[in-house]
């Protein structure tokens, strides 16, 4: 298959792993931060391919593991009332919220539906006018354009059926947050997909404020490999800077209609990550002249009240300052079936991932 | 709160297990492997007893439909198990308003394909519902089959040994794509048509000589990861894979790569593992090769006694990794 196999062959992940090996001269930290990321190192056996000096953390870039479970609890809550339907991503099915996940929630009665796009969520609502719709619009950068041009057509159709309740967060500002909390790593693989839309010069504040090696990774393995030897290589010469290894689809300035089109959609407000709490203009909602689209306002539910405590150690795990096997309800009281914490539950969530690909190493 | 059933605990993987472990097994007072078929001791012979029931959406698909599927995999599982398929039952659920040519339609490829496959259906029941109170039409077979004592092993595994190889009968997962590809409308390149298929021939074949024969398993819901993680739990042995030796078909590998998932955790309603003595298993991939069913066959990996109950991938860039049970809701009513 064109695009992937000559990014999976033996030959030239053999190659670099040796190039590796020989160029790490010390302990190395990178994070991932993009969940698809995290996903692609553990199916294709990437850790068992690079030296034990050289370590990689899983950072917050599963959409589904910083959701928030109060989020959770609005969508289960609207999903609840007579005449909607919540249109979501299928990875959310099984978030816990406060007392329900969403698959538990359809068997108690509630109307959600698993949907590929915004825009299969706009056919429901066309194609059954007397149903509201509410969307459930989760995701970075990537996912975002998708939602504002959506909301741009259901405005353009004057559709009165058709809503969205917004957990769009942005990257940068997350990253820069974990930062700040005292993550100690070299360097970022820097989010390829997300790069499409921002451009790669969306990173550039890293190395300029914090001294840190960046760069922008393809999602195959021979991608992964080679970003990791340019992050050895700019740590080992000591010049931070943003490169780009996935150039066969991120420019330094990204897409610009992409961005043209959250911008007239959306404006950056504060969010509430799980996790990592609350950072400033990290999320986005709804412009005024959008807002008529606001599940958040359109409706009015009430919400359990959050009683949650739990031993999970998520957002230290999210912040790279500790690993799964470290936690201790990993694998014993938090499973794939029955997660306890967000990073358990998505394909992309770092526990989830080692339970699937590392459990009992 | 009350526990509900969830859709997740229909789709044969961890939930699935868990499910019929705690509330049906132990209450009928079933107790060891959970095995394709149930292998009954009557006078002198032995017989093999199954039954499925199939609710699969779209109805019709291509490579077939649910009448057709509704005898494939009855006789699959009685195949597996080593038995010679011979009396099918047939049950139908139908909600009022079906269409009495899509009825027809369905009854004549479930004819058809027993016919082709050497059973006879022999028994059955309607019942008719009203309307909403059934997705169109759901079908339940039964199937018997006969057992040759010295096909006894197969399905429990008993005979299964370090160094035994691990066989595929061709590429898993084409069926699961081609009803979600049907669904969603999607069309690619080259046509993708589910497996959908009996593989009693190929089981019959392969047991000319049935000693080399360890242990065969029809991949079903879950897919592959599902089958070898159920088979490592059972025999408690180890079992790598090699990802290179897997055929995957370019259209699967291709929504896979879009969507998300994992080919290895597909489902298939044609496609079969077969571990065998290692002696005998170039024998037996050719004998497979031979046949139109198994074109694609292929020796996937080995057993070892490394890593009991777990199941060892060897990625093809050269890392290692499991491959886990699948969990959850991966694609629901594919069958």
């Amino acid at each position: 298959m064109k695009f992937v196999d000559e990014f999976r062959q033996r030959s030239q992940t053999e190659s670099l792993a040796r190039l590796i090996a020989e160029a790490a001269t010390r302990d190395y930290t990178f994070m991932e931060v993009c969940g698809g990321h995290t996903s692609a190192i553990h199916r294709f056996g990437i850790p068992s391919l690079l030296p034990d000096r050289v370590r990689l953390l899983s950072g917050p870039g599963c959409p589904v593991c910083v959701t928030s479970a109060d989020y959770i609890d609005r969508l289960i809550a609207l999903a609840s009332l007579r005449d909607v339907t919540v249109a979501l991503f299928g990875d959310l099915m099984r978030v816990p919220g406060t007392l329900l996940s969403p698959a538990a929630a359809v068997a108690e009665g509630a109307d959600l539906r698993v949907v590929l796009s915004a825009h299969e969520a706009l056919q429901m609502a066309q194609s059954d006018p007397q149903r509201k719709i509410v969307f459930s619009a989760v995701g970075f950068e990537t996912t975002a354009p998708g939602t504002a041009v959506t909301v741009m057509q259901a405005d353009s159709e004057g559709r009165d059926n058709f809503y969205v309740l917004s957990a769009h967060k942005l990257m940068p500002p997350a990253m820069e947050a974990i930062l700040k909390d005292g993550t100690r790593i070299d360097g970022f693989i820097c989010p390829g997909h997300v790069a499409v839309i921002t451009g790669a010069s969306a990173f550039d504040f890293i190395p300029e404020r914090y001294g840190l090696a960046c760069v922008v990774a393809g999602f195959e393995p021979a991608d992964l490999l080679m970003s990791v030897l340019m992050l050895i290589r700019q740590v080992n010469s000591s010049s931070p800077s943003v490169e780009t290894e996935y150039s066969r689809v991120v420019s330094s300035k990204g897409n610009q209609r992409a961005q043209a089109y959250l911008a007239e959609v959306f404006e950056p407000c504060d969010a509430q990550w799980r996790g990592l709490g609350h950072i400033a203009l990290s999320g986005l909602r709804l412009r005024d002249r959008y807002r008529r689209f606001d599940a958040g306002t359109a409706f009015r539910v009430s919400l359990p009240e959050s009683t949650r405590a739990s031993a999970c150690i998520c957002g230290e795990i999210l912040r790279g300052l500790r690993s799964p096997p470290e936690c201790v309800l990993y694998a014993s009281q938090c499973t794939p079936e029955h997660p306890e914490g967000a990073c358990m539950v998505s394909e992309e969530g770092a526990c989830n991932s080692w339970f699937k690909y590392r459990h009992d190493e | 709160m009350n526990e509900k059933i969830t859709l997740g605990q229909g789709s044969g993987g961890r939930q699935a297990q868990d499910l019929i472990r705690d509330h049906f097994a132990s209450r009928f007072g079933m107790e060891g492997p959970m095995t394709d078929s149930a292998l009954l001791s009557a006078g002198e012979g032995m017989i093999a007893f199954t039954t499925d029931s199939f609710v699969i959406d779209p109805l019709f698909f291509p490579g077939g439909n649910i009448g057709k599927l509704a005898v494939c995999g009855t006789v699959n599982d009685l195949a597996v198990s080593g038995a010679e398929p011979r009396f099918l039952s047939a049950a139908f659920i139908i909600e009022e308003g079906f269409e009495v040519s899509e009825l027809d339609a369905i009854v004549a490829s479930m004819a058809a394909e027993a016919d082709a496959a050497g059973v006879m259906i022999v028994t059955g029941d309607t019942k008719v519902v009203e309307k909403g109170q059934c997705d169109r039409i759901f079908i339940n077979t039964a199937g018997v089959g006969l057992l040759p004592r010295e096909h006894m092993h197969i399905s429990s595994g008993v005979s299964v040994k370090e160094g035994d190889r691990l066989i595929i009968s061709g590429p898993p997962g084409d069926h699961a794509v081609a009803i979600l590809a049907s669904r969603r409308k999607l069309s690619f390149d080259q046509p993708l048509i589910s497996d959908c298929a009996s593989l009693n021939r190929l089981t019959g074949k392969i047991l000319e000589k049935p000693a080399a024969v360890h242990f065969m398993r029809d991949l079903t819901r879950g897919g592959l990861a599902a089958v070898l993680n159920e088979f490592a739990t059972m025999i408690s042995c180890g079992l790598t894979v090699n990802e290179e030796s897997v055929p995957i078909a370019e259209p699967v590998r291709g929504l896979c790569e879009i969507l998300g998932f994992d080919p290895l955790t597909l489902a298939s309603e044609g496609r079969m593992v077969i571990v065998a003595a290692p002696e005998a298993a170039d024998r037996i991939v050719e004998i497979l090769r031979s046949d139109p069913l198994g074109r694609e066959s292929a020796v996937i990996g080995e057993i070892t006694a490394e890593r009991r109950g777990r199941v060892v991938l060897n990625s093809s860039t050269g890392g290692r990794r499991f491959l886990d049970m699948p969990s959850g809701l991966l694609l629901p009513r594919i069958c």
